[in-house]
């Protein structure tokens, strides 16, 4: 496990995303047609841990949902590990999902009828239709890991929402993806919840070298990201490391600059 | 791709579990239809099987005789001259089917046929010192005629044997004329008499017929009736009865013979028979489309309860088709757990029927079963419907667009 930042810090030079110039609308040829992405260019590149931030209504979901092939996009490019994703049918982009991207998303979504051990393992039983002793295994080390090795078989309805949204984070890595969308992971959860669940996310990113994208409203955890992304009505408004943004623009001042500082630091 | 449904069967097993009561619900409901077309199914079934043996059992299933006698036409008129013409329908005398015993191979060679019986009936009358009964006088050979309507087992006193001067006399007529196993009566007839030993009783099942039964040797009767090495009648049984009438038909066309099949001399049983298949068809058909319809109603409400789950799943890499299958597997599921119980009910309900449905007589009706056969077909067709009923909820759930089903 102690081996991973090596691999990461070799393949940071692997473009994982490229949008060029990508637009989305809703509602096309209806009077109440909107534009909500106005020419976004971005790229990733593998091992990188981005906040996306932005006021309601900016486009973030949007965004996050055409990275994470749930919706098209309606021009421009989006290359996913160098290959392009437009025009590719609903079981290409299924396919390509399952291969190469893990989701948390706001309120865990765990399915309520299984265990914590059969939510984590269920993208692979869909992958395969069964799930191997290797696959469970992985299950079992990545609930452990995140710190629920005692609640393997507890149903979500008897965990609490930070242990909830740390099964999903366990989910989302059972296929060992190149990157996990986040959209607001700790949104539903308390302060001392919310930090567990971000530092968790931290040291899978330093541990596996997994790249992240977590879509935050929070400043304080933006703060804590390599790099902000910040969208404004659909255009890219800000875009950098954090760690020289924090020192300059006074960005991250919500008093967490010394923390922030400490994690960036590394 | 895989070929095993492991996520599907799992999921979908998961979600009837999690919906408990609309689950339980449902599956009672398909197991009180399978119910009721299985019960119904066997009850028509153990009814027509029932009326068919009491009505063919005494009766051949395919009659030849020989074509009756008709008034040949009066020449026609020379042109210009006018003739009174009266015609006489003819007496038909008791006539032998031609050529009957080179008939008799030719006809068991056919296929579907189980027994020709050759016989010779007429009219005549028993008499035992001062009483006389009126009797139909059949000449048969015993074993044919035995293997056709089991004679042998409607023996009530006495052993069936048609030794040359021996006859086998209906219960009711053996009443009437007070004899008993081992007895002698004389028949005669407008041509003849004869003296016979009674050597057993036969219920025939219908007290008209056993109050005129004579049966005797064939060639006894051909004495009596004054028909010497003939036949009257070649009655076939056939081991699909209802073949008759197309074999019937087929016979007419080859032989100059008068041919008559079971369901032209019993046209009112076999209507009845008709409308009872198409009414119980009809309740079969409206009670599936009740199961089905109530199938597709709970899957259609579990689809739009479990949108967001649906969604999820798809995001996590679900296929559209996996989703699609999902929800088909859990029809077939309701339909396979449905049948399975509604059989059992099934067989329940015909166990009161045959322990609690009397008739007058404080035995059961008639008796009735559910064939293993019957019952397979039934809960296939059900599984098979809960699959076609989940189609429309199945494909609902797989076109559900998976960014809006989670931001829900």
């Amino acid at each position: 496990m102690n081996a991973a930042p090596a691999p990461a810090a070799s393949a940071a030079s692997v473009t994982l995303i490229a949008l060029e110039a990508v637009k989305k609308s809703y509602n096309i040829g209806k009077p109440s047609e909107a534009e909500v992405l106005h020419g976004l260019d971005l790229r990733v590149q593998a091992g990188e841990f981005i906040a996306l931030m932005g006021p309601s209504g900016s486009g973030k979901s949007t965004l996050l949902n055409i990275l994470g092939l749930l919706e098209p996009l309606t021009s421009g490019s989006y290359l996913l590990q160098g290959e392009p994703v437009q025009g590719l049918n609903d079981a290409a982009l299924t396919l390509r999902r399952r291969r190469t991207l893990g989701f948390v998303f706001q309120f865990h979504h765990l399915l309520p009828a299984f265990s914590a051990l059969e939510n984590v393992t269920l993208p692979a039983l869909m992958a395969e239709g069964r799930v191997s002793s290797v696959q469970l295994e992985r299950a079992r080390s990545l609930l452990d890991a995140v710190g629920l090795a005692r609640a393997l078989d507890k149903r979500p309805g008897e965990l609490s929402g930070g242990m909830q949204q740390r099964v999903a984070i366990a989910r989302a890595l059972v296929m060992e993806p190149a990157l996990v969308l986040a959209d607001e992971p700790t949104g539903n959860l308390d302060t001392a919840s919310s930090d567990e669940v971000f530092a968790l996310l931290r040291r899978i990113h330093a541990e596996r070298g997994t790249s992240f994208i977590v879509v935050t409203h929070d400043p304080r955890l933006g703060a804590r990201c390599d790099r902000k992304v910040e969208l404004v009505d659909g255009r890219i408004a800000q875009d950098g490391p954090v760690a020289a943004e924090g020192a300059g623009a006074a960005v991250g001042a919500a008093g967490t600059s010394g923390l922030d500082a400490s994690e960036s630091q590394k | 791709m895989h070929l095993w449904p492991g996520f599907e069967l799992r999921v979908a097993l998961r979600f009837l579990r999690e919906g408990r009561m609309q689950t339980l619900l449902i599956i009672v409901g398909v197991a009180a239809g399978v119910a009721v077309i299985a019960y119904i199914s066997a009850l028509i079934t153990g009814l027509q099987s029932n009326t068919l043996a009491k009505t063919l059992g005494a009766q051949a299933h395919i009659t030849l005789q020989a074509p009756d006698d008709r008034v040949t036409p009066a020449a026609a008129p020379m042109p210009g001259a006018s003739v009174l013409t009266d015609t006489q329908p003819r007496a038909q005398r008791a006539r032998s089917v031609a050529n009957w015993q080179a008939l008799l191979p030719l006809l068991e060679a056919l296929p579907n046929v189980a027994g020709v019986s050759p016989m010779v009936s007429g009219a005549g009358l028993a008499l035992r010192g001062e009483a006389v009964q009126s009797i139909a006088l059949m000449g048969v050979e015993l074993e044919r005629y035995d293997r056709m309507v089991g004679l042998r087992g409607k023996v009530v006193a006495g052993v069936a044997r048609l030794a040359p001067g021996e006859a086998i006399v209906g219960r009711e007529l053996a009443q009437d004329l007070g004899v008993r196993v081992g007895d002698r009566l004389a028949v005669q007839t407008s041509t003849s008499n004869e003296s016979l030993r009674v050597t057993a009783l036969v219920d025939l099942g219908v007290k008209d017929l056993n109050r005129r039964t004579v049966i005797v040797p064939l060639r006894a009767a051909q004495n009596l009736l004054a028909l010497p090495g003939g036949a009257t009648d070649l009655d076939i049984t056939l081991h699909d009865v209802w073949v008759a009438q197309q074999m019937a038909q087929a016979l007419r066309t080859q032989f100059p013979y008068q041919v008559e099949s079971w369901q032209e001399n019993n046209a009112q049983l076999v209507s009845a028979l008709n409308a009872q298949s198409v009414s119980t068809s009809i309740i079969r058909a409206v009670v599936l489309a009740v199961v089905v319809l109530g199938i597709a109603s709970v899957l259609v409400v579990s689809v739009v309860q479990k949108g967001r789950e649906i969604g999820i799943l798809r995001a996590m890499g679900a296929t559209r088709g996996q989703v699609l299958r999902l929800f088909l597997v859990q029809g077939a599921v309701v339909g396979a757990v449905g049948s399975v119980l509604g059989l059992l009910l099934a067989v329940a309900l015909i166990w009161a029927f045959t322990h609690f449905v009397r008739g007058s007589d404080g035995l059961p009706l008639f008796n009735i079963h559910l064939p293993l056969g019957v019952a397979v077909r039934v809960a296939l067709i059900a599984t098979v419907c809960g699959v076609l009923a989940a189609i429309a909820p199945a494909r609902r759930a797989a076109q559900l667009d998976p960014a809006q089903a989670i931001r829900i």
